[in-house]
C-alpha cells in the first residue's frame, strides 16, 4: 500500500506528518511512501533527505491525494488554497486518511467527508489507554505546546526567570503559575522550573497534586472537597461553589505572579473563564499571561487568538500554533505517534492496514468507516475484566473453605482440645515427663521470643546457626559410644561423624557469611 | 564429674545458645554471637566427653575429627549462591542423626523402663525417628532440587491428600504395633517400617512443592531438625537436647511462618504443593494487561545513561541475579554510580531467592555494604521518589497483578512496587513468566523498560558505558 503526506496548507502549519527516520520505520512495515514535494521544508527537512530514507517525491498534492491509500497529515482537511477545493473531496473511496479531526467541534467537516466512502481515522480521539499512549499525539502536542508556552514567555518578559545574586545587585527570580496539571501543564512546569522560575500549579483534579509535587512545584490547595476528574482522564466542569473559591485563589496569585500559563480545556466545550479582566488589573506590569486555550476562547477573555496584545500592561500570548512553532520537534513526535498507530494496524508487517473494529484503540480512533460516521465512540473500557473459569479451583479452596468458619470460634475450640489433650497427658504422664516437658514449652517461647527479633537479612546465617546448633543431637550419640555392644557403639560412631560435619561446617559457614557484612 | 556439675555445663551452653541466636539480631552482634554459640558448643560437648563417656575414646575423636574436617571443607568451598543446598544437606545430616541415636537408644538396654514410662519411652523413641526420617528425606530431596539435580517442577500424584493420610494412618498403626510389641523383634520390624513409611512421606512432601515455595521448604526443614532434636532429647531425658530442639524447631516455624506471609500463601496450602501448575491456568487473566508487542526494550547503553542521570536508583535483586551469578558485577555498579553522586540503594523482598535472606548474603559476599540494603517493608512507599528502579532476575515479587488483578494466583502477596517510581528497568533472559506461571503487567507499563539477555552480561554492559 501506498502512504502519501501531502503539505500542510493551513496558514503557518510548518509540521509534517511523517520525518525520513520514521518513513524509514513505516516503510519496514511493508509500505510505500511518498510525500508531495517541499511538504517537510518547515520542519527542516528537505526532498533529498525524504529520498535518501526511500521516500517517493511527487509534485502535486492532486497526485498524493490520487495515487495513495493511506493519506496522513497533521492539519484537518480545508479549503486547499492553490487546487481550489476542500481536501475532504479529494478523498476518495477506500482510502484511508490519518489526520487530527477534532470530531466533536468539527460536524460539518465529518459530514463532508463521510460523502467521500473513505475512512476516516483522528488521532485525536485515540482513547487515552496505557496501550494506546505511544500514539497519544494529543499528549505529544500538549507536551510540545506546554515547553513552548514557557519559551514565548520568557521572550516577552523582561527579567530573569532564576533568582541571582549579582555584583550589581540582587535580581528575585520569577513567579509562575501554572493552571491545569495536564500534559501541558506539566511540560510548563517543567520547563520553568529548569529555568529557575518558582512554579505554582493548580488543577481541579486532586490525583494531580502528586505529579505537580514530584515535579518541585508548589501545588496550590482549595479548602473545598470536590473532584473534577472527568472521563478518560480530563477534567470537568466544576460546581459554581467551587469555581467562587477558586476564582479567589487566582484573584490572590495575580497579584503576586509574573507568568501565568493557563492550559483549562474540558473536551467539546469553550474554554472556561479563568483569568477575569480584574486578574489582569491587580498584575503587575510587564507580567505576561500565556493562554494554551486561545483556539477554544481562551481562558482569559482578552486573550486574542494567534496574537500577542497588551492589556492594562500584561502582555497576553495567544497563540494556538505553539507545536508548529517547535516543527521539526512535534513532526518527529507526531510521526512516530502515527508509525505505531500504522505499525498496530499492520498486524503482518507486509504493508496491508486492517481497520480492526474490534481493536479498542482502532475503534476509537475511527470516526468515519467507508462513508460511515463511527463517532462518537462507545465509552471506552477502563480495563478488560478477566473471565473467570470454573477449572481454576486452587489447591487452597478447602482451606478456604475452612476459613469461612467464625475464626473465634475456631481458635477457641483448638485452645480448648489442646488444652485438655494437655491436661489428660499431666494426669497419666511421670514427674520426669512433665518436668521435661515444661523445659521444652518454656524453650520453645524463648525461642519465639528470641527469633522475631532476628533481623531479615540474616535469616540465612539463622537457619546455618541453628543448623549448627541442633548438631546438639551429638550429645546422644556420645551417651551411646561406650556401649558395650558393638551395633550401638558403631551406630554411636557413625551419628558423631555426621553430626560433627554439621558441627564445625555450620559454625564455620556462618561466620564466614557473618565475615562479609560490612557497612 | 558429678550429674550436678554437668547439667550446671548444660544449662550455661543453653544460655550461650540463646545468646547465639538473639545476637543475631543485628549485623554487629552477630559476629559475637556465633562465638557465643560456638563456646556453648564446645562446653556442652566437654562436659559430654569428660562426664559421660567411658570408653572408646579412640573411635569418638577420629570420628569427630574426620567429620570436622569435612565440615570444615564444605563450609570453606561452598559459593554464596549455594547456600541454600549447603543448608538442606546439612539438615539432612541433623535427620539422619536422630534416627540413627534413636535407633541406637532402642538397641540399647542399659536402663529398663515399665508401665507407663516404658510406652511413653516407645513413643519418644518412636516419634524421634519418625521426624529424623521425614527430616533428612525431604532434605536429601530438597538438596537434589535446589542443586538442579532434579527438575524444581512440583510432582504431583494423583490423589497426593489421600496418599498423604494413608501413610499417616500407616505410621500411627505402626506405633499401635510397637509399642504393644511383645518382643524386640517384632518392635524393630514395626519400627523398620515405620521409617521406610516416613522417608517416604518427606520424599512426597518435598516432590510437590514447586521453585517459588522452596523457601519455605528450607526453613521448615529446618523447624523439623529442631523438632528431631527435641524429640530425641525426650527420648534421652536430656534437657539440652531439649532446649536447642525447641529452639530450632520455632525459629524454623517463625521463618516458614515469615515465608508465607510474604508470599500471602497458607503454610496448609504450601505444605499440600502444587503451587507453579494449578494457579497457571489462571494467569491468562493477567495476560489481558498486553501482549510482547506493547513491551518497550531498551540497550545497555541507554541504561547506563539513564542511571547516571538519575538521583536515586533502586536496585531489586531475585533468584536470577544468583543463578547469574551477577552479584559482583551488580555491586561494581552500584560502586560506580554512588561515586558519580547517585544515591543507590537495593531492595530485599523476604521471598527473594530460594532461602530466608539469600540475598543479603550474596549482597554482603560480592561487599555490598549492609546499610544501603533495605527490606521490602522499609522501601515500599519511597518508590515514588526514585528515578530508576532496576530488576535484576526477579518476576513475582515485583508482579503488580498482586494488587491489581483480585483473581490472580498471587493476589494480596505482597510485593515490591518500582512502578511507583520514574522509571523501571527490568534485566531478564526473555519473557518467560516466573515460577508462579503468572505473567507480569509490570513489563507492560509504559515507564518499564526492557534489558533483554543473561543478567551477568548486561550488567557488565552496562558498567562498560558508566
Amino acid at each position: 500500500m501506498l502512504i502519501g503526506i501531502p503539505k500542510e496548507i493551513h496558514a503557518g502549519e510548518k509540521r509534517v506528518a511523517t520525518t525520513p527516520e520514521a518513513a524509514e520505520k513505516i516503510r519496514a512495515l511493508g509500505f510505500e511512501v511518498a510525500i508531495e514535494t517541499g511538504a517537510g521544508v518547515g520542519a527542516n527537512f528537505t526532498d533529498d533527505t525524504y529520498r535518501e530514507a526511500g521516500v517517493r517525491v511527487f509534485d502535486t498534492a492532486r497526485e498524493i491525494w490520487e495515487k495513495a491509500d493511506i493519506i496522513l497529515k497533521v492539519r484537518p482537511p480545508e479549503t486547499h488554497p492553490e487546487l481550489c477545493m476542500d481536501e475532504a473531496e479529494l478523498l476518495h473511496k477506500h482510502q484511508i486518511l490519518i489526520s487530527f479531526i477534532q470530531p466533536a467541534t468539527n460536524t460539518e467537516l465529518l459530514e463532508h467527508l463521510s460523502q467521500s466512502g473513505g475512512t476516516v481515522l483522528a488521532m485525536d480521539s485515540i482513547p487515552r489507554i496505557s496501550r494506546a499512549q505511544k500514539m497519544d499525539a494529543l499528549s505529544s502536542m500538549a507536551n510540545i505546546a506546554g515547553y513552548r508556552a514557557v519559551v514565548e514567555a520568557a521572550q516577552h518578559f523582561g527579567r530573569f526567570f532564576t533568582g541571582q545574586i549579582t555584583a550589581a545587585g540582587k535580581v528575585p527570580p520569577a513567579k509562575v503559575l501554572v493552571i491545569g496539571g495536564g500534559v501541558a501543564g506539566l511540560a510548563a512546569i517543567g520547563a520553568a522550573k529548569s529555568m529557575g522560575a518558582i512554579v505554582r500549579a493548580f488543577d481541579t483534579r486532586p490525583e494531580v497534586k502528586e505529579q505537580v509535587e514530584s515535579m518541585d512545584a508548589e501545588f496550590l490547595m482549595l479548602d473545598f472537597e470536590e473532584d473534577g476528574s472527568g472521563e478518560g482522564g480530563y477534567a470537568k466542569t466544576m460546581s459554581e461553589e467551587f469555581i467562587r473559591k477558586e476564582m479567589e485563589l487566582f484573584a490572590n496569585q495575580a497579584m503576586e505572579v509574573d507568568i501565568v500559563i493557563t492550559t483549562a480545556l474540558i473536551p467539546g466545550k469553550p474554554a472556561p473563564e479563568l483569568w477575569t479582566e480584574a486578574m489582569l488589573e491587580t498584575m503587575k506590569d510587564g507580567s505576561v499571561v500565556v493562554d494554551l486555550a486561545a483556539e477554544m476562547g481562551g481562558n482569559c477573555k482578552l486573550t486574542e487568538a494567534d496574537k500577542v496584545v497588551v492589556k492594562h500592561g500584561v502582555t497576553l500570548i495567544g497563540y494556538t500554533d505553539l507545536p508548529s512553532r517547535l516543527a521539526a520537534q512535534s513532526s518527529q513526535l507526531y510521526a512516530t505517534n502515527l508509525f505505531h498507530l500504522l505499525s498496530d494496524m499492520t498486524p503482518d508487517k507486509e504493508g496491508q492496514v486492517q481497520v480492526d473494529m474490534e481493536d479498542e484503540v482502532i475503534r476509537g480512533a475511527t470516526v468515519i468507516k467507508e462513508g460511515e460516521i463511527t463517532w462518537p465512540p462507545p465509552a471506552p473500557r477502563l480495563y478488560a475484566v478477566p473471565q473467570k473459569k470454573e477449572d481454576t479451583a486452587l489447591p487452597t479452596s478447602a482451606g478456604k473453605a475452612a476459613d469461612s468458619a467464625p475464626g473465634g470460634l475456631k481458635s477457641l475450640l483448638l485452645l480448648m482440645t489442646t488444652g485438655l489433650l494437655l491436661l489428660g497427658l499431666g494426669a497419666v504422664a511421670p514427674a520426669e515427663f512433665m518436668s521435661h516437658f515444661t523445659v521444652f514449652v518454656l524453650s520453645c517461647f524463648i525461642g519465639y521470643m528470641v527469633i522475631w527479633n532476628v533481623s531479615p537479612s540474616l535469616h540465612t546465617p539463622l537457619m546455618s546457626v541453628t543448623n549448627a546448633i541442633s548438631s546438639i543431637i551429638i550429645i546422644g550419640a556420645l551417651l551411646q559410644i561406650s556401649s558395650p555392644d558393638g551395633l550401638t557403639s558403631f551406630l554411636a560412631a557413625f551419628a558423631i561423624l555426621i553430626t560433627s560435619i554439621n558441627i564445625v561446617g555450620g559454625f564455620a559457614v556462618t561466620q564466614r557469611m557473618l565475615a562479609m557484612f560490612r557497612k | 564429674m558429678s550429674e550436678g556439675i554437668i547439667t550446671m555445663a548444660y544449662l550455661g551452653a543453653s544460655i550461650l545458645f540463646i545468646l547465639a541466636l538473639s545476637g543475631l539480631s543485628n549485623q554487629e552482634t552477630a559476629r559475637r554471637g556465633n562465638y557465643f554459640g560456638m563456646s556453648g558448643m564446645a562446653i556442652a560437648l566437654l562436659a559430654t566427653i569428660i562426664g559421660i563417656v567411658t570408653a572408646n575414646y579412640i573411635l569418638m575423636i577420629a570420628c569427630i575429627a574426620i567429620g570436622g574436617l569435612i565440615g570444615l571443607v564444605l563450609a570453606k568451598k561452598v559459593e554464596m549462591t549455594q547456600m541454600p543446598e549447603l543448608v538442606a544437606i546439612l539438615h539432612s545430616l541433623v535427620g539422619l542423626a536422630a534416627v540413627v541415636v534413636g535407633f541406637g537408644t532402642f538397641l540399647d538396654h542399659s536402663v529398663v523402663f515399665s508401665g507407663v514410662e516404658k510406652t511413653i519411652h516407645n513413643v519418644e523413641i518412636y516419634i524421634g525417628i519418625l521426624i529424623g526420617a521425614l527430616t533428612f528425606s525431604g532434605s536429601v530431596l530438597a538438596y537434589l532440587k535446589l542443586s538442579a539435580r532434579i527438575g524444581g517442577k512440583p510432582l504431583l500424584l494423583p490423589g497426593r491428600h489421600f496418599l498423604n493420610l494413608i501413610l499417616l494412618l500407616g505410621a500411627i498403626s505402626y506405633l499401635v504395633q510397637f509399642v504393644n510389641a511383645a518382643n524386640d523383634a517384632q518392635a524393630l520390624n514395626a519400627l523398620l517400617v515405620m521409617t521406610a513409611i516416613s522417608l517416604l512421606f518427606g520424599i512426597h512432601m518435598v516432590l510437590a512443592i514447586g521453585g517459588a515455595d522452596m523457601p519455605v521448604v528450607v526453613s521448615m526443614l529446618n523447624s523439623y531438625s529442631g523438632w528431631a532434636a527435641a524429640a530425641t532429647g525426650f527420648m534421652l531425658s536430656n534437657d539440652l537436647l531439649i532446649v536447642i530442639g525447641a529452639l530450632v524447631g520455632s525459629s524454623g516455624a517463625i521463618l516458614s511462618y515469615i515465608m508465607c506471609r510474604a508470599m500471602n500463601r497458607k503454610f496448609l496450602s504450601v505444605i499440600a504443593g502444587g503451587f507453579g501448575t494449578t494457579s497457571s491456568k489462571g494467569a491468562g487473566a493477567a495476560a489481558s494487561a498486553g501482549s510482547d508487542a506493547d513491551v518497550q526494550a531498551i540497550d545497555a547503553e541507554s541504561v547506563a545513561h539513564m542511571l547516571l542521570a538519575a538521583k536515586k536508583v533502586m536496585i531489586l535483586p531475585g533468584y536470577g541475579m544468583a543463578v547469574a551469578q551477577a552479584q559482583h558485577s551488580v555491586f561494581e555498579m552500584s560502586r560506580k554510580l554512588r561515586e558519580a553522586g547517585v544515591d543507590v540503594r537495593f531492595g530485599i523482598h523476604p521471598v527473594a531467592g530460594r532461602m530466608p535472606g539469600h540475598m543479603n548474603v550474596l549482597l554482603a559476599e560480592a561487599r555490598v555494604p549492609y546499610d544501603i540494603v533495605f527490606e521490602m517493608e522499609e522501601i515500599n512507599e519511597d518508590f515514588p521518589n526514585v528515578d530508576v528502579s532496576i530488576v535484576i532476575g526477579a518476576n513475582d515479587i515485583v508482579n503488580p497483578a498482586a494488587q491489581e488483578v483480585p483473581d490472580s494466583p498471587i493476589a494480596g502477596m505482597p510485593v515490591l512496587e518500582p512502578w511507583l517510581g520514574k522509571t523501571t528497568v527490568v534485566l531478564k533472559r526473555s519473557m518467560a513468566s516466573g515460577y508462579a506461571g503468572v505473567d507480569n503487567p509490570l513489563f507492560y507499563k509504559e515507564n518499564t523498560r526492557m534489558l533483554f539477555g543473561d543478567a551477568k552480561s548486561s550488567i557488565d554492559e552496562v558498567l562498560k558505558n558508566l
